[in-house]
């Protein structure tokens, strides 16, 4: 558990190409600092030792939410693709997905 | 500009003695007005609100009861869904977006009576603590216009404090119902988690968020609490309980109730802002309530808890703005470089610092150290606030650490701003409720917000504590 974490801002890269972010070297340098400041803060909660407890992912559980199986109309297809980047064919359409040309 | 509450406001258009249309015009008349210079509502919803304060006219004059809220204006956070008209949540990503549905709670307005007459300014996706970091300027607090209204909805903490509408609805994340609230000098108030519905509120941490009302009056909030509250099965988070009502027992006042003074909720806030609080303890011992001190230390973990757990949250939810189904896109040869371009363009920087921090936290190696470790505090409050309600009914302490602060003040210290929500975040991590009342100014004339916490579902006797806490309030600026 680290007591006191060095983010290094080869760790702010990383993070942001998984987030899918561009940042410049400027960014890079000022996130470091500022993300390194909050994990700091944070240092006293992972120095805590809690290893009695269950983690709470909400705070009021409830389990098994179920519906009747009943039809119901959806959103309205034209009215969804009207608001959306690109359409073609009724779809939504991107740019190719790899390396292979469409 | 309107003073009239919403229940004297509803009350007229029921009875007939005022339209709706006459209610609302005099509203959109005092946006016109006013809104320029504060910078509340990013878009005025004019012709459809004319439209549904004519509906509820015809209702009227039908005889038929139009509902607990006719005519009433109201104004929506920017992250509400409203079908076919602008929904931004303070960001250049959905600029331009007109959602295709409602949110529940704006059906649920309509079918009260209520007229939403616009959207309001936010911290782009409800991060942050001043509305400086919407994507379309900040919003000026109408008690003093160098200074912030808090956030992450202080655009409808500053339209009802500047009396353009006399409700509005916000979000609480972390704070960011009461926060304003107490900045601004009005009521704020975030129910239990799942009281009402989430659905068609654009997800920042949805383990936390929770919307609410902001008003003029504890009556009027619980009034707009009543309609807002109840099961939706659109929301599977969304509690299947029956609600209970609140209004009807709002002035039955604090005698015999154990009011816990928390020192953890006031030690380390302004002196201006521990006096008042320690005043309105005072108000309520006076009204009969047993008040004694108290301390909940583990509330000390949950700021830092909360800036892991809602981060990790949002990195997740914030991955649907790829660029494929709504909102901007820029170009890229491919796929994941079209993805890339647009949420560098689209986010701000307080967006993208917390998307990293969550990815950080829930990336391979830290998940044990960061998330899973914040998810155990969360349960540590949890317990420690169940522990504090086997000796008292209800907590009190200060919403915020201080009062407005000066815009620009903090946005370059992300560490600095988020340390204003040290007094809120305990409630969120708990889903409790909880609501902030103003209560007299600070030193600097401006507004200080008290703070009262229930335990889940306790929100008939909140609004009740906070009613007595209301009355008792020193006449000022923010009263």
């Amino acid at each position: 558990m680290p007591g006191r974490v060095t983010l290094s801002p080869e760790d702010v890269r990383h993070v942001a190409n998984l987030a899918r972010l561009d940042l410049s070297d400027e960014e890079v340098e000022l996130f470091t600092a500022q993300l390194r400041t909050v994990l700091d803060h944070a240092a006293d909660v992972a120095a805590l030792d809690l290893a009695h407890l269950e983690p709470s992912s909400h705070p009021i559980a409830l389990h098994n939410v179920m519906r009747a199986d009943t039809p119901r109309p959806s959103l309205d297809r034209e009215e969804v693709l009207a608001v959306a980047p690109d359409v073609e064919d009724h779809q939504f359409r991107v740019p190719r997905i790899g390396g292979e040309a469409p | 500009m309107t003073t009239a509450t919403a229940l004297a406001l509803a009350a007229e258009v029921r009875s007939g003695r005022r339209t709706a249309r006459d209610v609302v015009e005099e509203a959109l008349a005092a946006v016109a007005a006013g809104n320029g210079e504060l910078n509340a509502f990013l878009t005025v919803l004019g012709d459809e609100a004319r439209a549904q304060a004519d509906a509820v006219d015809a209702e009227v004059a039908a005889g038929r009861d139009p509902g607990p809220l006719a005519g009433v204006p109201v104004a929506l956070k920017d992250n509400l869904c409203t079908r076919g008209s602008l929904t931004t949540c303070g960001s250049k990503i959905l600029e331009g977006w007109r959602p295709p549905y409602d949110a529940t709670v704006v059906e649920s307005l309509r079918a009260a009576g209520a007229v939403a007459i616009g959207k309001t300014n936010m911290d782009e996706f409800a991060m942050g603590s001043s509305t400086e970091n919407s994507a379309f300027g900040p919003t000026r607090n109408p008690r003093h216009t160098g200074k912030v209204p808090g956030g992450s909805s202080g655009g409808s903490a500053a339209a009802v404090a500047a009396g353009f509408t006399p409700l509005g609805l916000g979000s609480d994340t972390g704070g960011s119902i009461r926060q304003p609230a107490a900045l601004c000098g009005v009521v704020g108030m975030k129910p239990t988690y799942g009281r009402i519905s989430r659905y068609g509120l654009v997800a920042f941490a949805s383990s936390l968020d929770q919307i609410g009302p902001f008003a003029t009056t504890v009556e009027d909030a619980a009034l707009l609490f009543d309609v807002l509250a109840g099961h939706d099965p659109l929301d599977s988070t969304s509690l299947p309980s029956i609600p209970e009502p609140t209004l009807a027992s709002v002035h039955d006042g604090a005698e015999g109730v154990r009011v816990g003074l928390c020192r953890d909720l006031i030690d380390g806030c302004a002196p201006d802002v521990v006096a008042r609080v320690q005043e309105a303890a005072d108000a309520l011992a006076g009204a009969g309530a047993k008040v004694e001190e108290i301390s909940v230390p583990e509330f000390a973990y949950g700021l830092s808890a909360y800036y892991l757990i809602a981060p990790a949250e949002a990195s997740s939810n914030l991955a649907r703005y790829d660029g494929v189904r709504y909102g901007l896109r820029v170009d890229g040869e491919d796929a994941a470089a079209m993805n890339t371009a647009t949420r560098t363009a689209g986010f701000g920087p307080e967006v993208k610092r917390r998307v990293m921090l969550g990815t950080y936290a829930l990336s391979a190696g830290y998940y044990d150290a960061y998330y899973a470790q914040a998810q155990r505090v969360r349960t540590l409050v949890m317990r420690a606030f169940d522990r504090a309600y086997e000796s008292v009914d209800v907590l009190l302490g200060a919403t915020a650490p201080t009062t407005a602060f000066d815009l620009g003040a903090k946005v370059d210290d992300p560490m600095a701003m988020y340390m204003n929500d040290v007094c809120t975040i305990p409630s969120n991590l708990s889903g409790h409720p909880a609501i902030s009342v103003p209560f007299g100014t600070g030193e600097d004339g401006l507004p200080v917000g008290v703070q009262v916490m229930a335990p889940a579902l306790g929100e008939a006797m909140l609004f009740r504590l906070a009613r007595v806490v209301e009355e008792h309030a020193p006449q000022g600026a923010g009263s």
